[in-house]
């Protein structure tokens, strides 16, 4: 027969389609855990996300990252999950004509949430804008380095997460590995993110950060009372954000959030916004409020004001 | 008595208060009066004391009866020459001196205006006298600094903790380092 000899041809040459099946077989397999890897390894495969592991499976996790964070950093660490405080509601209030710039909120949050100091990650972000301008974010400067603040002509704006009422940035996920809480925190699975970095495209406060290498983070000033859903350690190649504090908040009594106790000034108030006795519905009520970017219709409830 | 909002009772109590204040009007007060007396707001509930840390006294000049005992009061209105010459009062100078908020028969106390003495961990109602907009604000949580307790006790800072009451404009402060420019991260 003619064709006899062509198709032994082909029969020898890999077909396209084999070749992308063993390719995948191959780079699926390198994903998976060494074969001699510790049973803590197959159990962070197989882990869950957050909201589907039941009470013990929790209770597990829980103990493992202990564990393995006790082993790092050579300290014992509490890895908590408190859940939210039924009819709480988190709001948060910023006096724009208090705060002098100073940036100690910055560096408190990093220390309280065991931000990556090398590479260095930054949860807050203080812009200097001018007061002619006004709020005016094109014209903001985020790298002022003068001998003293405030200087003359200027006003500072903090920038973290607003926790939005309606967060794009969880909308855009697409494995949920960031949602909204019910107490309105928005919270990242760290064990989940798979790191595509979608809701840092999203988010239009620029208040998600990337860990682009595995962060630097000294024992020494490790943090050890930490929330699975905040500032317990995280891995490289996972996105963090501002969680309000979760691991202080979440307690009966909880502690004000890092931010508020540190500020030199007292510009930052936080509270439950469904309290109409407390501060933030007071200043809501009595002072000049603006959210920010409010036409994108984010909802945020971190309320910037002028308390004169 | 220390303040917390989070205590159970603490809110009808407020409301109680105020209710009874109201009372005295109950007679002549149209029905609506009750609506608003309800309904308290924590900035307008009646003098309450709040617990302070020590006032930021310079070192060793507390009490101020260990030299002031000894001393003959002069209440002439003059320039310190001999002591306190490091208070340069910038806050209203030309308008009053030391014995206007300072009381001269008790040296450990401050005088209102209307001659009522009151103690420094109270000198809050002191400053409120001329800035009641501020002290309406710091009672609400608004004005100052809290830390604490979100849900719980909390700790009140002094006005005189943040503003030197004879200097009383905030001092500038050196800021911490700007963050790392992405182009400079390896």
């Amino acid at each position: 027969m003619p064709n006899e000899g062509v198709r032994d041809v082909h029969a020898h040459r890999m077909s396209r389609r084999k070749m992308m099946k063993g390719v995948a077989a191959v780079l699926g397999a390198l994903a998976l855990p060494a074969k001699d890897a510790p049973a803590s390894v197959w159990d962070a495969f197989f882990q869950k996300n957050f909201r589907e592991l039941s009470k013990p499976e929790l209770e597990k996790v829980l103990a493992r990252l202990e564990k393995e964070y006790g082993d790092r950093y050579k300290r014992p660490v509490k890895v908590k999950a408190t859940p939210p405080i039924e009819g709480i509601l988190y709001g948060y209030g910023l006096d724009l004509s208090r705060c002098i710039g100073c940036r100690r909120c910055a560096y408190g949050c990093i220390q309280e949430n065991n931000q990556s100091r090398d590479p260095q990650i930054q949860w807050i972000q203080v812009l200097q804008l001018d007061k002619e301008r006004g709020v005016d974010l094109e014209h903001a400067e985020l790298y002022y380095n003068p001998a003293k603040v405030p200087e003359k002509g200027h006003f500072y704006m903090p920038v973290q997460c607003q926790q939005c009422e309606s967060p794009p940035c969880v909308k855009v996920c697409p494995v949920q590995a960031t949602w909204k809480e019910r107490d309105g925190i928005t919270v990242v699975d760290y064990n989940w993110c798979i790191g595509c970095r979608y809701c840092m495209a999203a988010c239009p406060y620029g208040a998600r950060h990337f860990n682009w290498k595995k962060p630097g983070l000294p024992a020494a000033e490790l943090v050890t009372e930490t929330h699975y859903l905040g500032n317990r350690p995280r891995p490289v190649g996972v996105v963090e954000k501002c969680t309000f504090c979760i691991q202080r908040v979440r307690n009966v009594p909880g502690r004000y959030t890092a931010c508020v106790e540190v500020c030199p000034v007292g510009a930052r108030k936080f509270g439950n916004l469904l309290d109409p006795e407390g501060e933030i519905r007071y200043l809501i009520e009595n002072k000049r409020v603006f959210i920010l970017k409010e036409d994108l219709n984010t909802r945020p409830k971190f309320y910037y004001f002028y308390a004169t | 008595m220390k303040w917390n909002r989070s205590q159970p009772g603490f809110v009808p109590g407020v409301a109680a208060l105020v209710l009874c204040l109201f009372a005295g009007f109950a007679a002549a007060a149209p029905l609506q009066d009750k609506g608003k007396a309800a309904k308290p707001h924590a900035a307008n509930a009646p003098e309450k004391q709040f617990a302070v840390p020590t006032p930021p006294f310079t070192p060793g000049i507390f009490p101020c009866t260990e030299c002031h005992k000894e001393m003959k009061p002069n209440p002439t209105r003059r320039e310190m020459k001999d002591e306190h010459t490091n208070i340069v009062l910038n806050h209203a100078q030309g308008q009053r001196w030391c014995l206007d908020c300072h009381d001269i028969a008790n040296r450990d106390k401050l005088r209102l205006a209307s001659g009522e003495r009151v103690s420094f961990d109270e000198s809050y109602r002191l400053c409120g006298q001329c800035h009641g907009d501020k002290y309406r604000d710091w009672r609400a949580g608004v004005h100052g600094k809290r830390t604490g307790m979100w849900n719980g006790e909390k700790q009140y800072l002094l006005c005189v903790h943040c503003h030197d009451p004879h200097d009383p404009g905030y001092k500038p402060l050196q800021p911490m380092p700007p963050p790392a420019r992405p182009e400079t991260i390896k």
